[in-house]
């Protein structure tokens, strides 16, 4: 009784523990920012490996989406003779809550765990503690430059998600069940407001940026340097960041649109 | 070289995005229809506004030139008060236009159509000639222009949106009035 007493505590100072670190290493990283920009090639590099390489993934499943959405509203809407709207159910939709959040989800699938990965693996074989000899510091050298390119490159993968799932949209809505286009688009524009929706949306992903990335960064950073604690951080990644995109979005919709 | 192409890479990807984010903010929403510098303010009292929102447009002939801004209630004349911003373009509506709440569509959204009057102006004299005929003669002062509405000024012809409870109303009332006289005979 006493020892499972004993657990409980020890697993609650536990996760506080971690939780103190993480916010201990997101202040290390904010600092280490300024220094970055005397070596941009370095934020260059992260800034390929993260946005770059998740450019496909994030396009064709805007499309895709874009698409579905196109199908799915266009089957609802007719029945009330009111397909002319779908324009605005596709691009309120995805300004709003998709293209934030899909994007976010595959984001810290695609480029979360493998920053993850890289960090974990970084540390496994003491490549970090190497740094450490030779007075580099690994935050700013690591952590530092891999944060500020996930910050910089959701918000800007997100409007793509956005963009082409309103082709997408577009694609279908017009092009096979023939929605008018004047319509598709002139809806559009009369109901989607620029700092109301548009704005919104690309804070909403911003912050989604923010959030996978730090929790990326952190989990490598922080992980067992064994190829198991590696391997179960990245499942952490993937894991804790969808939690938080989900928890977040709530939050942010709830204070954005009420 | 590899770092070069990383560079092209990542500089296609920035564009890409600020490009996206562009055709969201010209082609998806309404930036490309709002400018509020240009515009002047023209008020307007009706009695039941009920639907009608801010940023509803505002339309003559089924064109729209204008937006409503705000939307309050006067409590001295007890009616509700909208003020429309109209495009500075459309400056030569006459001032007795008229303003009516409409539906777009059977379900659709309300919005304001305002219908030009005849301009009162003073560029016409009218006289009374001997044969006691009207005589309508163009004015010889040059300067004299059809009054137009303008930054601040009124429209007092207005017409209130349809509610379709109300008609329903007057409807069975109107049934009830008739039965009523029939079963009298």
């Amino acid at each position: 009784m006493i020892s499972q007493i004993q657990s409980l505590g020890h697993k609650a100072l536990g996760f506080f523990q971690r939780l103190g670190r993480g916010h201990i290493l997101i202040a290390d990283i904010l600092k280490g920012q300024p220094a970055l920009f005397l070596r941009p090639s370095l934020i260059i590099q992260q800034l390929y490996s993260v946005g770059v390489l998740s450019i496909l993934i994030v396009v064709v499943s805007g499309f895709f989406v874009g698409m579905v959405m196109g199908l799915q509203g266009y089957n609802t809407l007719v029945d009330f003779g009111a397909e002319e709207s779908l324009g605005v159910m596709v691009a309120l939709t995805l300004v709003r809550e998709l293209g934030p959040v899909v994007t976010a989800l595959l984001f810290a699938g695609r480029a979360g765990s493998a920053l993850t990965a890289e960090i974990g693996l970084m540390k496994a074989t003491e490549q970090l503690s190497a740094m450490e000899m030779m007075a580099v510091d690994p935050i700013r050298r690591v952590l530092a430059p891999r944060f500020l390119a996930g910050f910089i490159s959701m918000p800007l993968l997100a409007a793509m998600f956005s963009a082409v799932g309103v082709l997408g949209g577009y694609f279908v809505g017009v092009g096979l069940l023939g929605v008018d286009e004047g319509a598709y688009w002139s809806q559009m524009q009369a109901s989607v407001d620029l700092y109301e929706d548009i704005l919104n949306g690309v804070i909403k992903s911003i912050v989604f940026g923010f959030v996978v990335t730090w929790i990326a960064v952190f989990e490598g950073y922080d992980a067992i340097p064994t190829s198991e604690g590696v391997s179960r951080a990245t499942t952490r990644t993937v894991v804790h960041s969808s939690l938080a995109i989900l928890g977040l979005d709530f939050i942010l919709t709830a204070l954005m649109f009420n | 070289m590899t770092t070069r192409i990383a560079e092209i890479w990542v500089g296609l990807f920035v564009a890409a995005g600020i490009a996206a984010l562009f055709m969201l903010a010209m082609q998806v929403s309404n930036l490309s229809t709002y400018n509020s510098d240009s515009g002047y303010d023209v008020t307007a009292y009706f009695e039941d506004i009920s639907g009608l929102k801010v940023r509803s447009p505002v339309t003559m002939s089924g064109v729209r030139i204008g937006r409503v801004k705000s939307i309050s209630f006067d409590k001295e004349r007890l009616s509700a008060l909208v003020t429309m911003e109209i495009e500075g373009e459309y400056d030569t509506l006459p001032d007795d236009s008229s303003a009516s709440i409409y539906t777009a569509g059977l379900l659709g959204e309300k919005y304001i159509g305002l219908e030009p009057g005849a301009g009162s102006n003073d560029c016409e004299d009218i006289t009374l000639d001997d044969s006691g005929e009207i005589k309508i003669e163009e004015s010889t002062d040059k300067d004299c222009k059809p009054s137009t509405l303008q930054q601040g000024s009124e429209i007092k012809l207005t017409q209130d949106s349809l509610v379709l409870e109300k008609l329903i109303g007057q409807f069975i009332s109107k049934f009830l009035d008739d039965d009523k006289k029939d079963t009298a005979k």
